[in-house]
This record gives C-alpha cells, structure tokens and sequence, in this order.
C-alpha cells in the first residue's frame, strides 16, 4: 500500500497505563458474563467433566478403599485435563469462530480495543471455568472418592491443569481462525474427543494398545495429563516433567503460528 | 427536498462553530506531535477528513473497487449510494481499517487508518450476522464506551439512540430495529468525530427507518462527520448534503442530492407508432426502449425534445403518455445504463 501523504498528524495520544488496565477489566469482566449466561456453554462444560468423573472416578470400579481413592485420585488429573481442553477450545475457539465468521470481531477492530484485550479476556474466562472444574472435581473426589492429598498437592494439580489451558486456547485460536461459524463445533468435537481418548484420558495408557501408546506421545493431552499425574504421584512414565512441559510449549507455538497464518488470510477476504 | 436544505440552513452557523473548534483543536494536537511538518494541518483541511485515492480491491475474480477516489469534508454526511454488491462495504472497511486495499491510499484524520492510531476518533455501525446475544444493552455500550477516551455518558448515547427503555434487555431478545439501534449506539457512544454507517436502515420497517433517520439527523446536528451507504435513494436524499453513486466498483455520479437526481429522475414517454424499434431508438435522448404490447416505452432524460422528435418522424403517433420515472426506478435506470455503456466498452 502506498504510503499516506503525511505523518500521523492528528492521532490520538496514547492511552495511559490506568485506561488500558480498566479496558482489559471491562472485556474480560464483559466475556464471562457472556459465558455464564450461555447455558449450553456454562453447564455443559462443567457439568460433563463433572459427570464423567462422578462416573469413572467415584462409581465405577471395586477394590479395597485404598484403590478407590488412587482411581478418584488418578482420574481428578485426567478428567480434569479433559475439563480443561473443553472449556478452553470451546470457549475460545467455538466463540472465534462465531464472532470472526459472523462479523461481530470487526465490529470491535473497528473501535479503538486493543486486540490483545479481546483474546486476553477469553483466556481469562477459560482460566476461571478451568479453576471453577477442578475445584469442583477436587470437592466432590475428597467428599465422595475418598480422594486425600495436601493442600499444597492440591493447589499444585489445579495450577498445573489451569495453566494447561493456555496450550488448548493456542489450539482454539488456530481452530477459530479457520473453522466456519457453523461448523466450529463440530470441528472441536472431532478433534478434542479422539484426542482425549488416544492421550489416556478416559482409559489409563498402559491399558491401551502399545501403537495408541506412541501416537500419544505426539499429543498435548498426554503431557499435560502427565504433568499432572505426577504432580499427585501417580505419573506411570519415567520422562523427566520439562520433557512434558517443552512439548507443550511447541505445541503452542505451532498453533499461535497456524493462528496468525489464518490471522492474515482473513484479512484479504470479506464477510458480510 | 425543502427539508433537506432547511436543515442545511438551519443549522450552518452550529456546524461551522464545531468545525473551527474542530480545527482549532486539532491544530494544537499536530503543533505538540509533529512540530517538524507544519503543513499538517493545512494539508489535512483540503484534502477532507477522510480521502481515499485511487482504490482498488478485488476478491479473486471479482473486482470490489477500481480506481475509486474519495473526499470526505467535515461536517457533512455523504451518502455512498448503491446496490448491492457494488463495493460500498469494501469501501468503508478500507476507510476503517479493517482491510487493505491492493492498490492505492487512504488516508483518515491524515492517518493510514490500518495503523489504528485514529481510532479513538471512528465510531462504526457495521453489518452484524451476530452479536453476543447474553449481554444487556447498557453492557454492551458499557464495553465500547470504555475503549474511547471521552465517550458520550451512558444516559446520553441511550437517548439519541433510542435506546433507554430497553437497556436492561439482553440483545438476544430485542427486535430487528431495536437491534439497528444498538449496533447504532455502538457507533456513536464513544463520541467520534466521524462515523460510518454501513446500511444502516437495511431489513428495517418505515417507521423503523424514519426514527433511525432521526437519530442520524442528531448526529449532523451536533457536528459529526458521516459517511452513509445505503442502496435506498430516498435514504440518500432525506439525509446528505453530498451522494457519491457507486456501481459495479466504480464511482459513476456525484453531487447534491438534487443533482443527483435531475441526472436519475428520467421521464418515461408511452405511446403506439408505426416507428420500428430501431427507429425509435435513434431518436437522440433516448436512453432505452422497450415494446409493451402494441406500445413503445421509452426511458429519456428530459422528455420535450424526444416527444417534439417523435410528433415530426410519425404524424400518426398516438396514446402519448409522459411520466415521471420512480425515484428507484430512475437510480436503477442510472447504474443500469452504467452497465450497459461498460459492457460495450
């Protein structure tokens, strides 16, 4: 593009520190507002780890009380990792992909927002229905699981799973910036429900076939899972945790690359 | 008409105070910001506040834009008319920064407005499939109002948008012109100097659209900047100072409302005549003829030297009927004829 005639002469002078903190505030506040309020957003995503972890964790299963509090211990990791990659791929990119396709993220491009706000609020909202999961997970396998550990375990297990969001939100981005407002959903199904089961997810690894076993090891799911077992004792491999953690943060960047890839594409084309 | 010009006159001494003050300011802002090039602000007052130069843009095959020029001045509402489809959403994006053109400039409060320093100056009312349906209206003012440094109070921007009984409902659940005017008090609640109103009144019932042609109405009062697109040219003429026609990626008429359409407010001549069709077509001011039944109908722009024309070549003309074309037909007949030349072309 040609360059303009003159230099920004009449731009708006930046915006101070205060004002940018309290535009941040507002778009988060404002995006998990919108979250609760979805009904099939806000139960779904927590009641559906919730009841599959009621389910394999808690129900399901006999042996002695001290095999059924490491079950509800091992599956607190799993499912609380499968929680987590539902409400960061869906929240983030099921809604992209709604709000970019259908014209609303224009909208607010064309306003002074920052950009980085939009995205920084649906991590946001994906970090606190990431917490508000595993607190219940934790609630419910300590009253009914038999679950125990210290609280410093326990804190350790929910910060491990909630920052394992930020992998899963790369991965939404990437999907939101491709997937047709229609088709978001599905496309997030298909991808994170073979996924969850092929990490390990629903059905401990080593009861898995051995070829399930090394496909695993090429996906996030596993490693954020491990990380997490081990953060409660119950890892069942012996890679070294920054192993898991590197991997992870591939992972990410690859998606954040797929992102601004699409990020660019969308530009040149026109919607509605 | 006569209201259009009423309103102009009317309000002419207000709108000039709030341009010079305008001017005044922003001539402080360049002084403190870009003391090296003092003709900044001389630069930015003759080229318009918003200026696009030599605009292309095509998707794929399609060309969206070709070669369009654009001059924004303040304090006016210009009216980009034209079906749909004829760039006029393209157009506007580039404006707003939210796409790039493949070839040319342009250039808002003399900025690249793709640099999104200006901003904070812009207020859009934007064509939405969907909005998030789960917030409020005050919420939703609430957000974009705090992206501005000096937006509108909330109880204001619900007055002139007509929005204050229903500020408590969730988006979802208003009515399509209820939805209009949020996406209309999302435009203006942070205050900016000049607006884009991308159809506004689109799928909108009259009495929707006469309150929504209020609220604009409101705006150029108070000394804003608008730019309208609209396929209606009724929309066009109650509300600019200024249209720009554009069809088919190109800009085809410019000018006042009245201009406008003196040039697309043809006469239509009915009548029965031993004439051929070709006979009559070469009648010089015809724009087009069509056989209706045993009957010609001809498309002119003025109808008298047609008709004196036809009286001459057959003394047996009868069934004379002249009429005035609808406006729509008439702006219809102006981007079809622009079809028709460029066809030829």
């Amino acid at each position: 593009m040609a360059a303009t005639t003159f230099p920004t002469a009449l731009a708006v002078p930046r915006r101070s520190l205060q004002r940018s903190i309290a535009i941040y505030a507002k778009e988060a506040k404002y995006e998990l507002l919108k979250n609760l309020r979805i009904p099939v957003y806000a139960i779904s995503s927590v009641s559906f780890p919730l009841m599959f972890y009621v389910l394999f964790g808690v129900v399901l299963g006999g042996g002695n009380p001290a095999e059924r509090a490491e079950r509800a211990t091992y599956t607190l990791a799993t499912m609380g990792c499968f929680g987590v990659m539902a409400v960061s791929l869906f929240g983030f990119g099921v809604s992209l992909a709604i709000e970019r396709g259908q014209g609303w993220l224009q909208v607010k491009r064309a306003s002074p927002m920052p950009v980085s706000a939009y995205f920084a609020a649906k991590l946001f909202s994906a970090v606190v229905f990431s917490t508000v999961i595993m607190l219940l997970l934790l609630t419910v396998g300590t009253l009914f699981g038999g679950v125990h550990m210290p609280i410093a375990t326990a804190a350790r297990l929910i910060g491990i799973l909630v920052a394992g969001s930020i992998p899963f939100c790369a991965m939404g981005l990437a999907i939101g910036y491709f997937a047709k407002p229609n088709s978001a959903p599905a496309v997030v199904n298909l991808i994170y429900l073979p996924m969850s089961f092929c990490s390990g997810l629903w059905i401990p690894l080593f009861l898995l076939p051995h070829g399930l076993q090394v496909l695993a090891k090429f996906l996030p799911p596993f490693h954020l899972s491990q990380l997490a077992l081990n953060a409660v004792g119950l890892g069942e491999n012996p890679t070294p945790a920054w192993e898991h953690v590197e991997a992870l943060l591939a992972f990410t960047l690859i998606c954040l690359g797929v992102a601004a890839w699409g990020y660019r594409r969308d530009e040149g084309k026109t919607y509605g | 008409m006569a209201t259009v010009l009423e309103r102009n006159q009317a309000q002419e001494p207000k709108m000039s105070a709030a341009i010079s003050a305008r001017q005044v300011e922003s001539q402080k802002v360049s002084a403190v910001m870009v003391a090296t090039t003092p003709s900044a602000t001389q630069l930015h007052r003759t080229a318009g506040i918003a200026t696009a130069r030599n605009l292309k843009k095509s998707y794929g095959n399609i060309i969206a834009l070709n070669s369009v020029d654009l001059h924004v001045r303040a304090g006016e509402l210009l009216a980009l008319l034209g079906p749909n489809g004829a760039g006029k959403t393209t157009l506007v994006r580039m404006l707003l920064g939210v796409a790039r053109p493949d070839a040319g400039s342009v250039s808002v409060f003399g900025a690249d407005p793709y640099d999104g320093h200006m901003q904070a100056r812009l207020g859009a009312m934007l064509q939405v499939g969907r909005v998030p349906e789960t917030l409020k209206v005050r919420e939703h003012l609430d957000l974009f109002s705090s992206y501005y440094p000096a937006p509108l109070p909330l109880a204001e921007t619900l007055q002139i948008a007509g929005l204050a009984d229903i500020k408590d409902r969730p988006y979802g659940e208003l009515s399509g012109g209820q939805k209009q005017r949020v996406l209309f008090g999302i435009a203006i609640c942070g205050n900016p100097d000049l607006l884009f109103l991308d159809e506004p009144t689109v799928g909108l019932d009259v009495e929707a659209r006469r309150l929504m042609w209020a609220q604009i109405r409101t705006l150029i009062s108070r000394g804003k900047t608008v730019l309208l697109t609209t396929h209606y040219l009724n929309e066009a003429d109650a509300l600019a100072d200024r249209i720009l026609v554009l069809n088919k990626g190109r800009i085809i008429a410019e000018g006042t409302p009245s201009e406008i359409k003196s040039r697309a407010m043809g006469k239509q001549i009915r009548c029965t005549s031993r004439l051929t069709m070709e006979e009559v077509q070469q009648i010089p001011g015809v724009l087009s003829v069509k056989a209706d039944r045993n009957a010609f109908e001809l498309q002119v722009n003025a109808a008298e030297p047609v008709v004196r024309e036809l009286l001459q070549r057959d003394p047996w003309l009868a069934d004379l009927e002249v009429t005035n074309a609808g406006l729509e037909e008439a702006f219809l007949a102006l981007t079809q004829n622009h079809n028709a030349e460029s066809k030829e072309n």
